[in-house]
């Protein structure tokens, strides 16, 4: 078994209106050295495979074809195996 | 004809459409349930607005693989009518039968109003009765409505004149001041290369009645009906 984080950002040259309202907001609280703020989704998937080339197959595909829309956004996939329990 | 509205779970201006078309146009419409595999006897798809499924994930990007949904882009392949309205448009971008994608507003605040659109291209069965440049006036609502594509595809849409109309000002001035949300080009509608698939932010199906502001609306309504009983004669 494989946990799957895949993170979807905006790409960079787009702008983040979701990131913008955050970056006010840390602004308004005192937060001033905070410059740029890019707000994006973590999805975890659990993958039913002991492959981990299998499991980031499955991962990269299901991002292609639905976790991210990539005229707009990036993703990047981090694996871990998990430890089988009980 | 007949026209088929999809109805997703989140669709909420399935009524409105169905209204605007059996009522006011006078056309045989049927509802269309996102489970079905089978448009029937449709001329026309009409995807309403609203927040299908949640508009999780991102906005149409659910209803994107809904079983109907698989059988409007073969529908459109063959050259069917296909138009998308608001969340309608969103669900066709992300179905990749229009380009581009949709962003948050610019001004990250939901914008519910009434606006002016220019006519920028009549080559089309959905505005082949509205003269080029003539100015309808349709409102909009949406927090997801910032029309994005990159500069190429902008290009492309441009040279294939598939830009149908543009948010302009009362006086029919494209600026950004009557831009309500960021969209590239002050985009508010366009087709697609074969020019049987359309998609607009705004909601004509809200634009049909003086009773509710404006009847402007209906100038698309009444240009692919036209359209589809004038091939059909032939």
């Amino acid at each position: 078994m494989f946990q799957a984080n895949v993170r979807i950002t905006l790409r960079k040259s787009i702008l983040d209106p979701k990131g913008k309202a955050i970056r006010l907001a840390l602004g308004n609280l005192g937060f001033n050295k905070v410059e740029e703020v890019r707000a994006g989704k973590l999805i975890r998937l659990n993958i039913n495979t002991g492959s981990r080339e299998e499991a980031e197959k499955i991962a990269t595909e299901a991002s292609r074809q639905l976790l991210a829309n990539e005229v707009m956004e990036d993703f990047e996939i981090d694996l871990v195996e998990m430890q089988a329990t009980g | 004809m007949n026209i088929g509205v999809i109805v997703f779970p989140g669709s909420n201006c399935d009524h409105d459409a169905y209204h605007a078309m059996k009522h006011v146009m006078g056309v045989n419409t049927t509802f269309i349930w996102h489970k079905e595999t089978s448009l029937g006897q449709a001329d026309l798809i009409l995807i309403p607005g609203g927040f299908s499924y949640g508009d999780y994930l991102r906005s149409g990007a659910i209803a994107r693989f809904s079983p109907v949904m698989g059988e409007v882009i073969k529908f459109a392949a063959r050259g069917g009518l296909v138009m998308g309205i608001c969340n309608g448009f969103q669900v066709l971008l992300e179905a990749g039968l229009l380009p581009g994608t949709m962003m948050h507003n610019t001004q990250l605040r939901f914008s519910c109003k009434q606006t002016w659109l220019r006519c920028e291209s009549t080559d089309s069965v959905f505005t082949g009765k509205i003269k080029k440049n003539q100015l309808l006036q349709i409102p909009i609502a949406h927090g997801e409505g910032n029309y994005y594509t990159d500069e190429q595809a902008l290009k492309a849409l441009q040279d294939n004149d598939q830009v149908l109309f543009r948010y302009a000002g009362a006086a029919g001035n494209i600026t950004p001041e009557a831009n309500p949300n960021g969209s590239v080009d002050n985009i508010a509608g366009i087709c697609n290369k074969a020019r049987n698939v359309m998609g607009m932010m705004p909601h004509p199906e809200r634009a049909v009645e003086p009773a509710i502001g404006s009847d402007h609306g209906k100038k698309i309504f009444e240009s692919v009906i036209s359209s589809f009983q004038s091939t059909s004669a032939l």
